[in-house]
């Protein structure tokens, strides 16, 4: 039978860290994710799988425990919020540049500064356009529910170890607070050792006799070397464009004006399209799940179909600049958000919907 | 002595009293002629290869000089971000106990950027080895004030010398460490001499072997010369170094395990 719980986001996401087989999470606290360490301490999941947790002394610190547990081809991670992960964005680069599969979970509170605790999407660009210095590409997923927190867990550790390159979860403090049904999986059993070792030659688990030894670094002095290594992420990153773009359509079958929003807004704006459609307004949705990848692809497509499109964020408008760049000036392409922490209705979305549509 | 009067029937394999260490790679170092970087690395091979645990350590590299440690080091390797080896060096050793892990670190690194994580790890007790070359100056940037340059010490960022009212005092990070409950086996060193090469090596070895243990960090400070950045010939560093350093960061054991 099925196992479901009514949990916080940031709960299931701890849980589902645990069930997917992670060997270590390294977190300090930060609101509003405090929920992630202190879940993880209660439930004592050294006992239960054997894996790691330690409250670092910093958030630098922590990002750079995680550096070093992924160097041994561990899966671990850490979670913060956007001041925090704004902390974290040295060790982030580091990762991305010695090709390391790690997880990193954002539940971003409004900014600048120490901003406000309340929730918030600007830090998109951030996390899509790099964020630490270099140039490097994070692969960026948005949960819309608590049982996309849980289920991003296993899923983002996945795509990590799949292109050996960080993984970040981008969701917002309504995500993580709010609290809701999940259908917890099976326990994924954790490998051992020898099993990173065979699994993953890479990992400095220590060098095996007769072999070369391991060593995880982002360096290199010579620039020849340096843009070569450059262009191998490259193409990796064209890699995870083609494979992994993901995302969710709602009402487009028959759309003529299309909403692009992501996380909490998406959640908004099915109450949006719900509204607009019982006045005759003929809307659909498209809900990125992959952040970087972006689904431009179908974005172009759609472009064909509909009127215009509005991208609703709680942000000043950073989404709207990819959704612009998908479209190439096709059609319309606008922006609606609200920031500080502040959260829009359904209802006032419908308006700005409304005159679009006049 | 002349050529004939040398016994050949004398070089013999067990005769041999020293070779290439065999945990040292054959890159060609980097170092300055006279930095004591050479010496300290092959000390730290030396006594993982006495020690057998070649297929079980993982080291830490810096940032600083010794940036390229995992070049000459036999051993698998991480190159941690500057400062930042205590907290690679906590993860891998929690995730695989069973491992030995050392970081190895400079003054600037380990008393400067990454004092954070320098601290909290000796605090935390983790069961690791600390390795710290302290040369009271930034080598590889081009010889910098670090937290250790001596009062009145010239250097690029001192260039009149360096005002403790303005500039602040040198640090001593080894006594501070000593002082944490999580240290288990603290102690200053240098490899200026043979005799002190010597010593040097025992409390490297005791450091490793402590990590066995369980008990906290081991933390062996290595006082090391800068002859580039001092801008001084090898072996008047090494004088300036005994006249100079010592008094100021004396050599010897500061907390030892209570047998």
């Amino acid at each position: 039978m099925k196992e479901i719980r009514l949990m916080k986001g940031n709960e299931a996401f701890a849980e589902g860290v645990i069930r997917c087989g992670a060997d270590g999470y390294f977190g300090y606290p930060i609101t509003p994710q405090s929920e992630v360490l202190e879940y993880l301490m209660a439930e004592q999941p050294e006992k239960r799988t054997g894996m790691v947790v330690l409250q670092a002394e910093s958030e630098v610190a922590a990002i750079n425990m995680v550096y070093g547990g992924a160097g041994c081809g561990k899966k671990v991670l850490t979670s913060s919020s956007s001041p925090g992960i704004s902390l974290k964005q040295e060790g982030i680069t580091y990762i991305a540049g010695a090709e390391l599969p790690a997880l990193i979970l954002n539940v971003v509170r409004g900014g600048p500064g120490l901003g406000t605790i309340q929730p918030s999407q600007s830090d998109y660009f951030q996390s899509v356009k790099g964020g630490g210095h270099g140039d490097y590409h994070l692969i960026v997923l948005a949960p819309a529910s608590v049982q996309e927190m849980y289920d991003f867990a296993d899923l983002g550790f996945e795509l990590a170890f799949k292109y050996r390159n960080p993984a970040l979860i981008l969701s917002d403090g309504a995500i993580g607070q709010m609290m809701e049904k999940v259908e917890i999986g099976e326990q994924k059993t954790r490998l051992t050792t020898e099993e990173v070792n065979e699994k993953y030659p890479w990992g400095t688990t220590g060098k095996n006799p007769g072999k070369d030894r391991r060593i995880i670094t982002s360096l290199e002095l010579d620039s020849a070397k340096q843009e070569k290594f450059n262009q191998k992420l490259i193409e990796k990153y064209k890699e995870i464009e083609k494979n992994e773009v993901r995302y969710e359509e709602i009402q487009t079958e028959d759309a003529e004006y299309l909403i692009v929003a992501y996380g909490t807004s998406s959640r908004i704006c099915q109450k949006t399209i719900q509204l607009a459609r019982a006045k005759g307004i003929k809307l659909g949705m498209l809900r990125p799940i992959t952040l970087f990848p972006f689904p431009k692809k179908r974005l172009a497509e759609l472009a064909n179909q509909v009127k215009c499109m509005l991208s609703v964020e709680m942000s000043a408008g950073q989404m709207v600049e990819d959704v612009q760049l998908a479209v190439n000036g096709k059609i319309p392409v606008d922006h609606y958000g609200r920031m500080g922490g502040m959260i829009p209705s359904p209802g006032e979305i419908l308006k700005v919907v409304e005159q679009k549509v006049k | 002595m002349s050529e004939k009067n040398i016994n050949n029937d004398i070089i013999k394999e067990e005769n041999i009293v020293f070779k290439k260490t065999k945990l040292l790679t054959d890159n060609e170092m980097h170092y300055c002629p006279g930095c004591g970087h050479g010496t300290a690395h092959r000390l730290v091979m030396e006594v993982v290869d006495e020690m057998g645990i070649q297929s079980d350590t993982i080291g830490i590299a810096p940032v600083g000089c010794s940036v390229f440690a995992y070049n000459y080091m036999d051993v698998d390797m991480q190159e941690a971000a500057h400062g930042r080896a205590p907290a690679l060096a906590t993860a891998i050793k929690r995730l695989m106990p069973e491992k030995t892990v050392f970081s190895y670190q400079g003054d600037g690194d380990l008393a400067a950027i990454g004092t954070a994580e320098t601290i909290h790890a000796c605090n935390r007790g983790e069961n690791i080895v600390m390795i710290f070359i302290n040369n009271g100056i930034y080598g590889m940037t081009g010889g910098q004030m670090a937290p250790t340059t001596l009062p009145n010490m010239k250097s690029a960022t001192s260039p009149y010398g360096r005002d403790v009212k303005s500039m602040g005092n040198p640090l001593r990070m080894t006594e501070l460490v000593a002082q944490l409950p999580g240290t288990y086996y603290v102690t200053r060193q240098a490899v200026h001499t043979p005799a002190a090469v010597r010593k040097a090596k025992k409390a490297i070895r005791k450091a490793f072997e402590n990590q066995k243990l369980n008990k906290g960090v081991s933390f062996v400070e290595v006082v090391s010369n800068c002859n580039s950045g001092w801008k001084m010939e090898p072996v008047a560093a090494n004088n300036w170094m005994v006249e100079n350093m010592f008094p100021y960061y004396p050599l010897g054991d500061i907390k030892v395990p209570e047998e």
